[in-house]
């Protein structure tokens, strides 16, 4: 039997059952990663030792009969921007290469507490800043499938690792389609909950109000197991959801519910800045819905073409204030060179941080300094707020919106890099759904010339059981 | 300057740090003088990662003080970020709030000299994180993050003050009204207040009006200084104006350092580039709706204020002006004596028992003296006693400190102790026979009328006394030896 | 939340939409010593961004509330109670520079900070 093949939930079960011992789990994700990460770079730091222990204390209980967590022996991945009191906590960047965390984020809790053992931390474009993991100040990460062309972003290095086979699954963040589209691009399922449903403390944060954690998985149904297992109010997460608005459930168990009478909605205007190959694939996949059963209706999301202008000002004034605090005084680099303090913030910061970051750290600076405000930054999220109406409009026609995760495949290495603004315009359909805080999910359907394609399902806010059912109805029963 | 027609402005911001355990958004502890870097976790530190989240208290305790200074409080409020970089501030941001503060158009009434009082406006109380301390030596900084992230709460008034005697007493006014509600220790030597006056000077001179440049003074560490401070600042603005026609114009606001030793405000070293703080909604914090059954329950906690007290206590109980502001310094002892009025107890006895014996029993205990196990209403009856002449004073302190212990009612108190004051004429003038036939210098002294008689009078009381163990009634015994020494 | 002033600054659509200069001063403000070379090409690329971003301008924004926070929470406070601290040898443990007490800097010599 070959390990490596079994989705999440299967190698739980059979190490639950004793079939399979966790240590032969992990002993098999190490012989991948030492045959393969060297050419792929999905992760920044790896821990065997660490690893055998946990798998072998697993085994040990469930050979004595004790009682174990939903995720016991699986070996799991964790986006190297979640801290962690093992191993060091970069963020992708040179400005945290030696910070070693004096403590463990709540996702990362979650996943201990539930028996995971977490093999690595992966690797991401500098505090998540990209979409295609070129931007990390540490390593390069390419796509498992073909290795001239980039993993996505920015939670790459988790996308990586899953496709590679060098774990069952990992987690990721998405502040503006982080998780769903290096899902697409390197051909797995990915889950950006409701904002607010996976607690952000201990994550480090990019842009605030968007920022959440996910799994990155083989199918739809480890997505709901690992959801189970992270999601939840954290009383140390002001903006985490609170359990009366919207409890916890338990997703595994109902995402083989097959869903009945229910409506899709579909915005043509979208589909025109895509390739063909992506429009036909995603219009395969709504056909496969009205076989299904679905009614599909067509809307108009007029505020939709604002999104990507909304985010990139919303999201960079949030990180220039979040990545303030990197100044090599408390903790991160400081530099060899400077005479006094002020050159301690200035050159820590100008040698720490990579140019991507600069320009997000500088845009957003720009966009709420003072006379600029209203022009941007207030002006930014009053069309946030025109942006959420058009998901409440829609969703009081409809059940849920599909649309693809990318306008493309994955691209070749080094195509973007130089224009940052086409960069940025590649993540026209995922950025959206994190200004309105709506779950969506992002599952293979179709390639392009081996390369493959994502679709992209969103439900309205705290509808994870929708929306993972639906994903799980096209996964198993796709043509 | 005698001749020169002017007038002082000033402004207080006003920076108080809240007593509450914790600090403003994360559980470490507040101390004074812990081992420095001692109560730091992510949240203060600014780890990345770690968010803030609010302490219930120390919103609680911005609303009641804004309700107490007579503010409309926000029924929404909300968190900002202030960016500045300093290396006492980790996150190089401070959470602030920005233009939804918990209470705004209040004002504080302050007493004059001539006992009238004076309103002086409140623009604004907000509440916000403390940063860290520098500690300078040498050719380097040290940086102690323990202050870092206390709950600070900070009141704007108008410019209403027009001399330093005003100022100065605004600051004592206040510290006494969050004293009384308990929301902060108010110590300014400690820093739990600090008082920043912006002072500028208008002058009319030649048919015009000028106004000098506003500035800002820090480093006033006691009342004193801040007094001192404003004259002094004041005085060196007309300095400025008839020497170089120094006049208000746009750009940075100067701050001044005050230095207590040499007595002067001094320039400060400030970076050239004006401050864009960038203020925006912390998108790590929630906001606080304020519904009207919270409000309720926290303003419940300040019906009436120390000023109000102070001069109620006088018309109605006939206190004077020094006991009634003793009683009033703080709300629970304030309290405390006015139930133990209301219970029957008369004023001035209360007063007494409580300024006399109990202050003096709780400053030892370091508690409240509603925390020394006597109720006001057990006072009262105590109190009453000594009105009825079943006990006397020096008997009602002893019974006082065994009231601590035990809840019995004082007059059983009183018996079991033997502190029954004694009244009977037959019996006192018995013992008063003894001591006179035992002194007879005295007896002499108070006979020759002479310049020791009043003393001598005095000792042989005193005698009486020791001997019925403080239980004589007074007057009883003063009457029957004003006959036999006739 | 309400507006900052009455001062609007309308975007000139015509102009590289920011110089130079502007560039310089807001890498000041946040503290990256940029050299000459990434700040003329910030310049460049930062025009290209804000004039994507003016789009925005075509929006009517009339009466519509910022929206700040996605998802309806408000209130979430902590009951005043002490939690442990991280101790003094853990707080200091990523310093690029202590003393075992304090976080070391090179001397402070403006009094810029803000309390």
């Amino acid at each position: 039997m070959q390990i490596l093949k079994l989705t999440c939930k299967n190698l739980r079960d059979k190490i639950a059952a004793g079939e399979i011992k966790s240590i032969n789990a992990v002993s098999a994700v190490f012989e991948q990663i030492e045959k393969n990460d060297a050419k792929i770079g999905a992760y920044i730091s790896t821990f065997k030792e660490q690893s055998f222990a946990k798998a072998k204390e697993v085994d040990e209980k469930i050979a004595a009969q004790k009682p174990v967590g939903a995720l016991a022996g699986v070996p799991i991945a964790i986006k190297d921007n979640m801290c962690s009191t093992f191993g060091a906590t970069t963020c992708g960047s040179k400005i945290l290469q030696n910070f070693h965390s004096p403590y463990d984020a709540t996702a990362v809790e979650k996943l201990l507490a539930a028996d995971a053992v977490i093999v690595g931390k992966t690797n991401l474009d500098e505090f998540a800043m990209g979409s295609s993991t070129e931007n990390s100040g540490i390593k390069q990460t390419v796509n498992p499938l073909d290795y001239s062309r980039v993993p996505g972003g920015s939670s790459g290095g988790s996308a990586a690792a899953v496709a590679a086979e060098m774990c069952f699954a990992a987690l990721g963040s998405d502040t503006g389609g982080s998780i769903r589209q290096p899902a697409g691009f390197c051909g797995i399922a990915g889950l950006k909950p409701t904002y607010g449903r996976v607690s952000r403390y201990g994550l480090v944060a990019y842009g605030s109000s968007l920022d959440q954690i996910g799994p990155l998985t083989k199918n739809v149904e480890d997505c709901a197991l690992i959801l189970n297992v992270i999601a939840g109010h954290d009383e140390k997460d002001s903006t985490s959801i609170d359990e009366k608005i919207a409890p916890v459930q338990d997703w595994l168990a109902t995402v083989n519910t097959k869903p009945q009478n229910f409506k899709i909605a579909v915005v043509p205007e979208l589909f025109k800045g895509a390739d063909s190959e992506v429009v036909a694939a995603v219009k395969n996949a709504i056909e496969f819905y009205k076989k299904n059963g679905a009614e599909i209706i067509e809307i108009s999301m007029p505020h939709f073409d604002y999104a990507i202008a909304t985010y990139y000002l919303i999201a960079t004034a949030e990180a220039s204030s979040n990545l303030a605090r990197y100044d090599g005084v408390h903790y991160g680099h400081r530099s060899k060179n400077a005479n006094d303090y002020i050159e301690v913030y200035s050159k820590s910061r100008d040698e720490g941080f990579g140019p991507e970051v600069k320009r997000r750290i500088m845009l957003g600076t720009y966009a709420l300094s003072s006379g600029y405000y209203d022009a941007y930054y207030l002006k930014a999220l009053k069309a946030r707020n025109l942006i959420r109406g058009d998901f409440t409009a829609a969703f009081a026609k409809a059940d849920y919106i599909i649309m693809p995760t990318s306008p493309t495949t994955a691209f070749k290495i080094g195509e973007k890099t130089n224009d940052p603004l086409q960069m940025y315009l590649s993540d026209i359909y995922t950025i959206a759904v994190n200004l309105a805080g709506v779950p969506a999910i992002s599952v293979p359907c179709g390639n392009d010339n081996n390369l493959p394609i994502g679709l992209q399902i969103i439900a309205p806010a705290f509808e994870e059981a929708k929306l993972l059912q639906i994903a799980r109805l096209f996964e198993i029963s796709r043509p | 300057m005698a001749e020169l027609d002017y007038k002082i402005i000033v402004g207080l911001e006003i920076h108080v740090q809240l007593a509450t355990r914790t600090k403003m958004f994360c559980g470490c502890e507040l101390v004074f003088a812990g081992e420095p870097n001692s109560r730091v976790c992510p949240v203060c530190l600014g780890l990345p990662g770690a968010l803030p989240v609010m302490n219930k208290q120390a919103v609680e305790f911005a609303i009641l003080t804004a309700s107490a200074l007579n503010c409309k409080i926000a029924k929404f409020t909300k968190w900002d970020r202030k960016s500045y970089y300093y290396p006492d501030l980790p996150k190089n941001y401070q959470i602030s709030q920005y233009d939804l503060p918990v209470g705004e158009n209040g004002f504080i009434e302050i007493p004059l000299a001539d006992g009238q009082s004076k309103k002086i406006r409140i623009r604004r109380v907000h509440l916000e994180e403390d940063a860290g301390k520098n500690l300078h030596s040498g050719a380097f900084s040290q940086v102690d993050l323990n202050r870092a992230g206390m709950p600070l709460m900070e009141i704007v008034t108008e410019p209403d003050m027009n001399n330093p005697q005003e100022v100065a007493t605004l600051a004592m006014e206040l510290q006494r009204i969050v004293r009384f509600l308990g929301v902060s220790q108010a110590d300014m030597q400690k820093g739990h207040m600090r008082f920043e006056p912006n002072v500028n000077v208008v002058i009319k001179k030649d048919g015009g009006e000028f106004k000098t440049p506003i500035t800002e003074i820090k480093n006033l560490n006691s009342f004193k200084a801040l007094e001192k401070g404003t004259a002094f600042e004041a005085k060196r603005q007309l300095n400025e104006f008839l020497e170089r026609g120094e006049v208000m114009k746009s750009g940075n606001k100067k701050t001044f350092g005050w230095d207590d030793e040499r007595g002067v405000t001094v320039l400060q070293r400030e970076k050239e580039e004006a401050h864009d703080y960038r203020y925006f909604p912390d998108p790590d914090l929630v906001p606080v709706t304020v519904d009207e059954k919270w409000l309720t329950d926290i303003q419940s906690g300040c019906r009436e204020l120390p000023l109000a007290m102070q001069k109620r206590f006088i018309t109605d109980y006939s206190l004077n002006d020094y006991d009634a502001g003793v009683l009033t310094a703080d709300k629970d002892t304030a309290g405390f004596f006015d139930e133990a009025v209301k219970a029957g107890g008369e004023p001035k006895r209360i007063c007494n028992f409580i300024t006399q014996t109990g202050l003096k029993i709780s400053g030892e205990k370091n508690c409240r003296v509603s925390q020394l196990g006597i109720s006001p209403q057990r006072l009262a009856e105590l109190a009453k006693l000594v009105a009825g002449g079943t006990v006397n004073a020096t008997a009602a302190a002893a019974i006082f400190e065994k009231m601590m212990q035990d809840d019995s009612e004082p007059q059983k108190i009183a018996e079991s102790l033997n502190l029954i004051q004694k009244s009977d004429e037959g019996e006192l003038a018995k013992i008063v026979d003894e001591i006179l036939a035992a002194n007879q210098d005295a007896v002499n002294e108070v006979k020759s009328d002479g310049k020791k008689s009043k003393k001598a009078q005095g000792f042989l009381m005193g005698q009486v006394m020791q001997r019925t163990k403080g239980t004589a009634n007074p007057q009883v015994v003063a009457k029957i030896m004003n006959e036999r020494l006739k | 939340m309400k507006n900052r002033g009455k001062t609007v600054i309308t975007i000139d659509m015509d102009k590289q939409k920011i110089t130079v200069e502007r560039v310089k001063t807001v890498a000041k403000l946040a503290r990256l010593n940029l050299n000459d070379a990434e700040i003329s090409q910030f310049s460049a690329q930062l025009s290209d961004i804000l004039q994507y971003i003016e789009k925005l301008n075509q929006l009517d924004t009339a009466g519509i509330e910022p929206l700040a926070h996605c998802l309806p929470v408000s209130n979430c406070l902590r009951d005043d109670i002490i939690k442990p601290s991280l101790g003094t040898e853990k707080t200091l443990s990523n310093a690029p520079d202590s003393d075992g007490q304090f976080f070391i800097v090179p001397k402070i010599l403006d009094e810029s900070g803000n309390l």
